[in-house]
């Protein structure tokens, strides 16, 4: 597979983090005008669209419609939090088919103002969680599962998941929208109410309102407008799951993901100069963190201590926004931020105390689902193109 | 002993009911596969790993070991939510009941109880041997 020629020319993040007095489409329809406006394009330009199964009418058609749109190709691609990162992917492979030059992605919810919980309408139809039910799994709890495990394989500890936490509060001091500014320590995050063995409160991701959206356009189409040039050059995917019980905890679909994006890139990933990392848990970080090869596997509760995660001091700047951890995670869905977050930084948008110097090369993952028992992964690799 | 959590009743299906009947006769059974002679968990129609339909329920010994195991803490009862690694191989998720919480430990010894559901029937869970 050959570099593509799709560019990320749209961004937008929500500064809401509670959507008092909106409706969920309106959400949609403020992020979508927002990544127009940043691209400097209209809703006229627009031919793809890609949202996820959450969209209100059926994925893509009631909002398609709301929004004015008139497109040729749509996706509504879901593999939880992470299917903004897929969406990325399959918009540049539409773009090379042909089948469309300018896609929009949207992401908004208001689970925060409407008290809709991160955990999914149970279906007994699945065949997979029937046997799992009965037992209470819920998102926190199966998190939990593959902390526990880490913490077993690879004498990885809570104060260095707790750096994870404190890492990205450090970086949100400095994000007038994140949604918890306070710089917080590593003891405050062990002090906080444990959760779900062992992982407390602080562990935790925020619960948001809010969303966001980017435009993904092809090479011709970016060439004319003016925003600084962020080009996808490699994207990766896969999924895990329990595997007719032969269950392995020790790494996630990142590592696939990553490998496969990496390839694509002709990049190693010592060469990534910021990532934003899907960090709905502290343990989801850390362990995407070693399965794409950024710290070798195992070893990632040392590479994360002591700061290792703070921009401008650490080993490797990641979620400078303040990440789901401390900014935002619209509708219990993170992948959107991590690229707006990536994009920002490659064009030297960042925050100026968390601006890599020289940000050419960013990566962006995204893990959605249970880690501990089916979930999905998604990979991009953005390079600044001028 | 605490009050436990009591399970959820599984809602079954044509696939998957005959496992949760002998559960309910407090005999637990995991997948096998008559083509590639290879236990699997959850039991299903198609082997997951040859894809013959030549699949059925065996009894199983009901012993195991902690695989994971995280403790809901913040829950209305407590409750010890684990993979536990069977005797014949696969790993199933499970809760770990009649036990002190604080004292589980991944590698420990479990063997198989039956727990009463919202509506009585019985679902298997482990307990600390
Ligand atoms: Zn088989």
């Amino acid at each position: 597979m050959t570099a593509s020629k799709a560019y990320i020319a749209g961004a937008f993040e929500h500064p809401t983090r509670k959507a008092e007095g909106k409706s969920l489409a309106q959400l949609y329809g403020e992020v979508a005008k927002g990544a127009l406006e940043d691209a400097g394009l209209t809703h006229h330009d627009v031919d793809g669209f890609f949202c996820d199964t959450e969209a209100p009418g059926l994925g893509p058609l009631s909002l398609v419609d709301y929004l004015g749109l008139n497109v040729r190709h749509v996706d509504n691609t879901d593999t939880g939090g992470s299917a903004y990162l897929l969406h990325v992917a399959h918009a540049a492979q539409a773009i090379a088919a042909g089948k469309c030059s300018v896609a929009l992605i949207v992401l908004a919810g208001r689970p925060r103002t409407s008290g809709q919980n991160a955990e999914p309408p149970v279906d007994w139809n699945v065949p997979d969680m029937t046997f799992e039910l009965p037992y209470g799994p819920l998102v926190v709890n199966t998190y939990g599962l593959c902390a526990s495990r880490h913490m077993y394989e690879y004498g990885t500890t809570s104060e260095q998941l707790a750096w994870i936490k404190v890492a990205a509060s450090h970086h949100a001091s400095h994000n007038p929208n994140a949604m918890l500014r306070k710089i917080v320590t590593v003891e405050d995050v062990l002090e906080s109410p444990m959760i779900s063995d062992p992982l407390h409160r602080l562990d935790c991701c925020v619960v948001s309102d809010g969303g966001g959206a980017l435009l993904v356009v092809s090479e011709e189409i970016a060439r004319e407008l003016k925003r600084p040039k962020v080009r996808l050059i490699g994207s990766g995917e896969a999924v895990k799951h329990q595997n007719g019980g032969r269950i392995d905890l020790s790494h996630s679909a990142a590592t696939e993901a990553g490998k496969i994006a990496f390839g694509e890139a002709r990049i190693t990933p010592a060469d990534i100069k910021y990532a934003s990392i899907y960090d709905s848990f502290t343990i989801t970080l850390l362990m995407q963190i070693e399965d794409l090869g950024l710290c070798q596997k195992g070893k990632g509760g040392a590479f994360v201590a002591d700061g290792g995660l703070i921009s401008g001091q650490g080993r490797l700047a990641v979620n400078t926004d303040g990440g789901g951890l401390c900014n935002n995670h619209p509708n219990n869905r993170g992948g959107i931020t991590k690229i707006i977050e990536a994009v920002r930084q490659l064009r030297g948008e960042a925050h100026s105390a968390v601006q890599v110097p020289n940000c050419d090369l960013a990566l962006a993952s995204g893990m959605g689902g249970w880690m501990g028992s089916r979930h999905g992964s998604g990979v991009v690799i953005l390079e600044r193109a001028d | 002993m605490a009050q436990q959590r009591v399970p959820t009743t599984p809602t079954t299906n044509h696939e998957n009911r005959a496992f949760w009947e002998a559960a309910d006769e407090q005999q637990f059974m995991i997948g096998h596969c008559r083509a590639c002679n290879e236990p699997h968990f959850y039991p299903r129609a198609l082997c997951p790993f040859c894809f013959s339909d030549e699949t059925e329920l065996r009894q199983a010994s009901g012993e195991g070991h902690i695989y994971a195991v995280s403790v809901m803490r913040r829950a209305p009862v407590p409750y010890a939510l684990a993979y536990v690694t069977l005797a014949e191989g696969p790993v199933m998720m499970t809760n770990i009941v009649n036990c002190d919480f604080d004292a589980l430990a991944i590698g420990q010894a479990v063997e198989v109880t039956f727990q009463a559901s919202e509506d009585g029937t019985k679902v298997p869970v482990f307990q600390p041997v």
